[in-house]
């Protein structure tokens, strides 16, 4: 187990959970995606944190990431709620007004 | 060398797991795929040395997986595994843009000639961080408590079906307020 290896891994799960974001419609699959995106930032800034510098502050940043995943879900599946209660719908196609 | 192996298999099952979200028929299914992927995330962050972080990951996750397997039920209009059909837009640029994200992550990971390790883990990770969090570093956590405070407000006013607003008007002043059904002391 390396550095590199952690990091190839880590930019795997982030590949696929931004092929998920672009290519999905539903609303739900596209948090699905940037779930995994984050997942891969937070197990990069894990093997940065054991392989470059161990020391307790660097976890804070790892903590910070947790809360913004926590941020996204959280927002996420209230926008979602409110897309399918105004517009009887879940797919991103049928709520571009969002862009406006 | 146990550790390696480990690591792989739970790098091959991460990853296994993260594609078979979006190529399952059954919304359930590709629930529980990302809650595996997730899983076995937080196991490499505990080989990693970082038994807090992996299980608060783990926990966060499976309990993140189950809200979003009860969403799942609540929104989709029907059962894709009864009625397949393609809910994806724009797949072969999707496929481009995460090839080419992944052959400069990857590409950046093995040829940076990264720099050696620095210092060495403290005996009691776990303690350690809770002093910094309550240390040196409070003003970080006492940032991320009020973002977490305001995004549960936001989440409430967003999905609530019927505010105050709705009710009384944007300046709070309408009198009666507008109900489905009219009713209450003096009404």
């Amino acid at each position: 187990m390396t550095l590199e290896a952690v990091l190839v891994v880590a930019a795997a799960l982030f590949a696929v959970g931004l092929y998920g974001a672009l290519s999905q419609q539903v609303v739900v699959m596209v948090m699905m995606g940037l779930e995994l995106m984050i997942n891969a930032v937070l197990l990069a800034a894990a093997g940065f944190w054991w392989f470059l510098a161990p020391d307790p502050s660097g976890q804070v940043l790892m903590l910070v990431v947790l809360a913004a995943m926590t941020v996204e879900m959280a927002m996420g599946f209230a926008v979602a709620t409110l897309l399918h209660r105004r517009g009887q719908t879940d797919m991103t196609d049928m709520a571009q007004e969002l862009s406006q | 060398m146990v550790i390696g192996i480990a690591f792989w298999v739970l790098a091959g099952v991460a990853v296994a797991a993260g594609a078979a979200v979006f190529v399952v028929d059954s919304m359930a299914r590709a629930t529980y795929a990302l809650a595996v992927s997730f899983i076995a995330v937080g196991l490499q962050i505990l080989l990693l040395q970082q038994s807090y972080l992996g299980l608060i990951t783990i926990l966060m996750m499976v309990m993140e997986m189950a809200v979003m397997a009860v969403y799942m039920v609540m929104f989709m209009g029907m059962n894709p595994a009864l009625m397949p059909m393609d809910m994806t837009h724009g797949k072969k640029t999707a496929i481009g843009a995460s090839v080419g994200v992944f052959v400069l992550l990857a590409g950046g990971a093995l040829l940076i000639p990264w720099p050696t390790r620095r210092g060495g883990p403290p005996e009691d990770l776990t303690h350690a961080l809770g002093l910094e969090i309550m240390g040196e570093k409070m003003l970080v956590m006492a940032v991320v408590g009020p973002v977490m405070v305001a995004t549960i407000v936001a989440g409430v006013v967003l999905a609530a079906h019927r505010t105050r607003y709705d009710r009384l008007g944007d300046d709070l002043r309408r009198r009666p307020a507008d109900d489905p059904q009219s009713g209450g002391v003096g009404r």
